[in-house]
């Protein structure tokens, strides 16, 4: 049986001259070509110069060299990230008509710096705006679990691609939980820190006051070593964090003893099928658990979310939706049409209410360092349904995918999502959450529950 | 404002800022107008001290 070593077993083999990089990035390219007839996870391959940038690793480590903590992993980023020579899509048709990228992206130069090998860009919701990658202009994304179910979005491509082992690692973005849905429904991890934590500079906006960028991995220690590579001050990004990094890597195995933890009752134990809260129960009572804590206008936070990123994303395209409203996707244009026409007062009130809620918040973390909940309120729907039932109640699919993830994103807080695998049935996620830059406080906690086997991401056959 | 004079601000508020609106795209766009509508009530409706101001990322 084949097996999936993670990104950090990869460099080692890599670095001790066990294994090519050019054949492990050769695999991963021709597994990925073949892979993605059925599951559509990526919008571009970069075949020429993967292979080139694997033999300079090889070549490097041959002369003695240490190309990188990263040396030889293959990676993937969502098609929004800049890379040098291509297109940028976006997820769009529109920017098909763009120049090519003059540079990466900072998170891309900096994996491509630490030895990562750059292999394809991935399939998106257009613009980043929707939960599910049903992409009109170049296809759903399919869930490996189960190829009749979305992928969950808008970081689709991304997280199947590392769920379906074609890629160990791979970045997505997150504005209201497009690296966390898809993480839960794919069943991995999926890591997003603390708004301005990293930089997002050479990543096309979708909602420049909630955009966050962050990884998908298979294990934790990936998760940190991705993160610890991307970290660090970038004038190119005017939000990106001058913070000194703080290395997580050696902190995930400290434990968690006397850590005061608490599972976000109220808003985020109802609106959801009882296996999302069972997940949550599962990952609470392994972690020993007992209080609840309530996040105060949860609901009203989501909300703010809502009429904060119809209005800047709608700004963002409002040359071309005056223009070429037709070239959109339609399950994005007329949102973002109607996201034009909101009244500046509706904006800067929610703007002014995320100001309110970050300061309750940090009230509570004052009692609280780690807060769980469920990441979606249901598994994986089907691909082009509409509707669900989730706890009783006929509801849209696309607006009410993100009900747990948005009104935490709104703020900023470093959440992870962990994948709970369910025999014979679809994964779901939990939401690990901590204070502001609490990064580290939360990989431990997530290597806990990697250790006693409660969450674990194998490739899906 | 009520759900039947939603098409009608759409239509001047496309108008005043100059948003063309296809027939064939209005439904698709009142209907999500209604829905934004529904949900920055949640917002609006929120007592907020004045001191409250936006956190903003802008450096001079």
């Amino acid at each position: 049986m084949k097996t999936y070593p993670d990104a950090i077993q990869i460099a080692e083999v890599v670095r001790g001259q066990e294994v090519s990089a050019k054949s492990i990035v050769a695999a991963a390219l021709s597994r990925s070509a073949c892979e993605n007839q059925k599951l559509n996870c990526f919008t571009t391959l970069i075949a020429d110069k993967a292979l080139a940038a694997a033999e300079r690793i090889d070549a490097e480590i041959a002369k003695g060299k240490d190309p990188g903590v990263l040396a030889g992993v293959p990676f993937a980023v969502k098609d929004l990230f800049d890379i040098a020579g291509i297109t940028t899509l976006a997820g769009s048709k529109i920017n098909a008509e763009n120049p090519k990228a003059t540079r990466d992206a900072t998170a891309v130069a900096r994996l491509k710096a630490a030895g990562a090998i750059l292999v394809g860009a991935t399939n998106m919701d257009e613009y980043a705006y929707g939960f599910v990658t049903e992409n009109s202009h170049y296809g759903p994304t399919r869930n490996p679990h189960n190829p009749t179910c979305v992928a969950g979005g808008s970081s689709g491509g991304s997280a199947a691609a590392v769920a379906s082992g074609l890629v160990p690692i791979s970045l997505g973005s997150d504005t209201n939980g497009s690296i966390r849905v898809p993480a839960a429904f794919c069943g991995i991890f999926g890591f997003k820190p603390t708004y301005g934590r990293l930089s997002r500079a050479g990543v096309e906006l979708f909602v420049g006051s909630l955009d966050h960028i962050g990884p998908f991995a298979r294990s934790v220690r990936d998760i940190a070593a991705v993160f610890d590579v991307l970290q660090g001050a970038d004038p190119a990004d005017p939000v990106c964090s001058d913070r000194p990094p703080e290395r997580c890597l050696p902190q995930i195995n400290l434990g968690i003893e006397n850590l005061r933890m608490a599972v976000a009752g109220d808003y985020f134990a109802k609106g959801a099928e009882p296996e999302a809260l069972d997940a949550v129960a599962k990952v609470a009572s392994a972690l020993g658990v007992k209080e609840t804590v309530t996040i105060p206008e949860a609901h009203r936070a989501r909300a703010a979310a809502f009429v904060i990123t119809a209005s800047e994303g709608a700004n963002l395209h409002f040359s071309n939706l005056k223009s070429r409203p037709q070239d959109f996707d339609p399950a994005t244009r007329d949102r973002f049409l109607a996201g034009a026409l909101i009244p500046s007062t509706w904006y800067l009130q929610a703007q002014r209410f995320r100001r309110w809620y970050r300061d309750r918040i940090r009230e509570i973390f004052q009692n609280v360092d780690i807060i769980l909940a469920p990441t979606t309120p249901c598994v994986a729907p089907t691909i082009g349904q509409e509707k669900m039932v989730v706890a009783g109640e006929e509801i849209l699919i696309r607006p009410n995918l993100g009900i747990f993830t948005q009104p935490l994103s709104f703020i900023g807080l470093p959440i992870i999502s962990v994948p709970i695998q369910r025999a014979g049935d679809l994964p779901l996620g939990v939401q690990i959450i901590a204070a502001p830059y609490n990064e580290a406080l939360l990989l431990r906690v997530a290597a806990v529950l990697e250790a006693q086997g409660i969450v674990s991401a194998p490739v899906v056959h | 404002m009520n759900n039947e004079q939603i098409p009608q601000f759409v239509d001047l508020m496309a108008n005043l800022i100059d948003l063309p609106i296809d027939p064939e795209h209005r439904p698709g766009v009142v209907a999500n107008t209604s829905r934004i509508v529904q949900i920055a009530q949640l917002v609006n409706e929120f007592p907020l001290p004045e001191e409250i101001e936006a956190a903003t990322v802008f450096q001079p």
